[in-house]
């Protein structure tokens, strides 16, 4: 079975589903540039100049085959220092199904930069080198960074998880090997309750079940690739109460007045529909959808994920950075605790002041206090007064003005937050909202 | 897996929700920046890129009328950096289209900075590309723009592969690799100091099929160097240099007239068409899924001397 784009299959028209937006995750020497330099190049991402560019390389350094890695290590910074220094994305396509990686790097800076990969990412391909575990086990133990990889996944809700076995051309008996690994995998991730979308031997460098099946006695599964092109996008949940934050207010045509006002704005959970009853966060005023606009005209209704215009049928204070709601839906919130994943130099520090930014708003807010930090191989907790780069801790942080908050478990865009440093301005951190509370407790 | 018949089947459905999510992702974008910006302004060049970005922005604040035209005015302007050295056909194809749309359209000349001294050639005829940073510097800072969106992919460099969706410039207008803050979700942190200024790339994450086939459903009109057409042009190192005022074919160069078509189209002096049958967007798709060259490779003579060439250009406040 060949899932690859062919001329003779070439589409002409795009396809039918959003592209899939996975992470690689992997630690240095695990293969993973080299299985996404696979996955260009058996994808025929990689054009003839950009392999010449390689060969001319393996040339100069006296290598004998190109090395599939340096397609994607872009920065000359990063080149001269042999490490990739940031999230990268690529493109790829088959008939079926258009991909984007976001290739996260595993050194220092991990959690960071896997934070930012996942945090918009549909699947998770976690890279398992079995040539590092002990084959003698009939359950050998897993590696701290599969274990990592895995869990930080989860914990961003990235909902389809692949383990790609890597190097498995190069053990012995590959067929119990292969069985070894996958039990530990999969005890694993019934243990840790993963959402596993499967488990694949692939050889990164010699092509093995990436995109295409490399048939074994011991393995008739599908490859990454097709595993990868079935997989549904990520979606926020439609059967909800409606929440839509108000993005950009517009006016239609030239002159005020005398076209209706529109409030545009992505539905974050459930849908609107025209005849709907809305309320306005924080206001608490209420309105009827007169109309909705989409892209080309009118539309009856827009569901999460869709952005949408939405005239009222009367005029009352509505600004960007409010929501419109089913009716008593979201009590307003003052209080948040929440995941912080810290990505800044500058420690989190206690007492300080933030800006927090949640939907189209940016708050104030002060982070009271830090509860624990996450040990990042297990996520059990461990006592921490602040919390430095990389770090993963659970926190309280108090709000200037209320916020619709709701958790990070049951909508996306209603519980996630950036913490942005009001001195550096930097991204300092990500927050996912655990529990929302009117007051503060204490 | 699906049978052939059936992927065949999938191929030419109508429907594409590829695309119609990558225009949702790119018009939620130009909403943001408008939305949270107080100067913003479109890069526009004329270029296939920048013609689509033009588009989703017309999607984005004008309304839609009956007949597939748009009502309204675009609540910011359009900046064309000028090299002196573009096709004249694209800056006619430019005028025209601003008139016809009401929009407002702002020229920076390069010759303006050269003739202020910012910009110095070593030679007259040399490739003004790599100055254009200079002078779109300068109209930043004339117009006080805080926000110049670009047409850039993701797909088209190794360096650009890196690029935030909303990049941060320092106040030299410089971009710093290692400084780029880390984007999560949709929440875009567009805080700035006075002075510094974002690039915003809507169409980060389409690929140049994907622009090609949106130009093809939406029917977007683009200056017809991008359709074959025939062209004087000579052969130089493998690539075909088209023959004007100020790219003269050198001696002993034949020149040969041939079928051609630009699929980037830029300064004069650095842009090549490739050898091409394709007469409309349709076509273009259908050879754009046989190519083996990419994009730039094929037709930019400045980036072929060094694959680090773009970061080099990046860091010096390049789009």
């Amino acid at each position: 079975m060949n899932a690859l784009a062919t001329p003779e299959h070439a589409a002409v028209s795009a396809p039918v589903q959003a592209a899939l937006r996975f992470l690689t995750a992997g630690s240095v020497d695990d293969g993973k540039s080299t299985l996404i330099g696979r996955l260009l190049l058996d994808s025929r991402a990689i054009l003839a100049d950009q392999l010449d560019q390689l060969h001319a390389r393996a040339a100069a350094s006296g290598e004998a085959a190109p090395d599939l890695s340096l397609l994607t290590d872009g920065l000359e910074a990063e080149r001269e220092q042999g490490i990739t220094i940031d999230v990268a994305w690529r493109y790829f396509a088959t008939p079926a199904r258009k991909f984007v990686i976001a290739d996260a790097p595993g050194h220092e800076q991990y959690t960071r930069n896997m934070v930012t990969a996942a945090a918009g990412s549909d699947a998770v391909v976690v890279l398992v080198d079995i040539t590092k575990l002990d084959l003698t086990q009939p359950e050998p133990v897993l590696l701290p960074q599969t274990r990592r990889h895995a869990l930080l996944a989860q914990l961003l809700r990235v909902d389809h998880l692949v383990f790609a076995v890597n190097k498995i051309d190069a053990v012995a008996d590959a067929g119990q090997a292969f069985g070894r690994v996958a039990a530990a995998l999969r005890r694993f991730a019934a243990e840790a309750a993963l959402p596993l979308a499967g488990i694949v031997p692939v050889s990164a460098l010699r092509g093995d079940n990436v995109a295409q099946r490399s048939p074994a006695p011991w393995y008739d599964g599908p490859s990454l690739l097709e595993l990868l092109e079935a997989l549904p996008n990520a979606r926020e949940p439609h059967q909800a109460p409606l929440a839509l934050p108000v993005q950009y207010v517009a006016r239609q045509g030239d002159g005020v007045g005398e076209q209706p006002r529109v409030l545009w704005g992505r539905v974050a959970r459930g849908e609107v529909a025209v005849g709907d009853r809305v309320q306005v966060f924080p206001s608490g005023e209420t309105a009827t959808v007169q109309a909705l606009l989409g892209l080309d005209g009118e539309v009856a209704s827009a569901a999460a994920g869709h952005s949408a215009g939405v005239v009222l049928d009367r005029m009352i204070d509505v600004s960007r950075g409010d929501w419109l709601l089913a009716e008593a839906s979201v009590p307003p919130a003052r209080v948040l605790r929440a995941t912080l994943a810290w990505l800044d130099t500058e420690p989190a520090q206690p007492g300080r002041k933030y800006l927090l930014r949640h939907g189209h708003r940016w708050v104030q807010a002060r982070l009271r206090s830090v509860q624990h930090r996450l040990d990042i191989h297990t996520l059990a907790h461990e006592a921490a007064d602040g919390l430095r780069v990389n770090d993963i801790g659970e926190v309280e942080f108090e709000l200037q003005q209320p916020l619709p908050l709701l958790p990070y478990a049951h909508s996306r865009v209603g519980g996630a937050l950036i913490v942005v440093d009001p001195a550096s301005h930097r991204t300092s951190g990500a927050l996912l909202v655990r529990e929302a509370l009117a007051e503060a407790s204490a | 897996m699906s049978t052939p018949t059936e992927q065949t089947a999938r191929a030419h459905a109508v429907t594409d929700g590829h695309l119609a999510a990558l225009e949702e992702e790119a018009v939620f974008i130009l909403r943001e920046v408008v939305a949270t910006f107080e100067r913003p302004a479109i890069l526009f060049s004329a270029g296939k890129d920048s013609c689509v970005v033009r588009h989703l922005a017309l999607k984005a604040f004008k309304r839609r009328r009956a007949d597939g035209g748009f009502e309204g005015r675009l609540p910011l302007p359009l900046l064309h950096v000028d090299t002196g050295h573009n096709f004249p056909e694209v800056i006619a194809f430019r005028d025209e289209l601003v008139a016809a749309s009401g929009d407002r359209l702002v020229v920076a000349h390069l010759e303006d900075s050269m003739a202020r001294g910012t910009v110095r050639l070593s030679h007259p005829l040399e490739s003004r590309n790599a100055h254009q940073s200079v002078t779109l510097l300068e109209a930043i800072e004339e117009h006080r723009f805080d926000a110049l969106i670009g047409g850039a992919r993701r797909d088209e460099e190794k360096a650009r592969a890196k690029e935030r969706i909303f990049s941060h410039r320092d106040g030299f207008g410089q971009w710093q690799p290692k400084e780029q803050r880390p984007e999560l979700w949709t929440l875009f942190n567009t805080r700035h100091r006075p002075g510094e200024h974002f690039r915003v790339f809507p169409i980060s994450n389409w690929t140049e099929l994907d622009v090609w086939q949106y130009i093809a459903r939406e029917r977007i009109e683009l200056p017809a160097l991008y359709y074959r057409h025939e062209r004087e042009v000579v052969r130089r190192r493998g690539l075909l240099v088209p023959v004007t005022a100020v790219t003269p074919p050198a001696a002993g160069e034949q020149v040969e007239r041939l079928p051609v078509r630009f699929r980037t189209v830029g300064d004069m002096t650095c842009t090549c068409p490739v050898d091409s049958q394709a007469a409309d967007a349709a076509d273009v798709v259908t050879e754009t899924l046989s190519v083996t060259l990419s994009e730039r490779g094929a037709t930019r003579m400045d980036d072929r001397a060094n694959d680090a060439a773009m970061e080099r250009r990046k860091k010096e406040g390049y789009f």
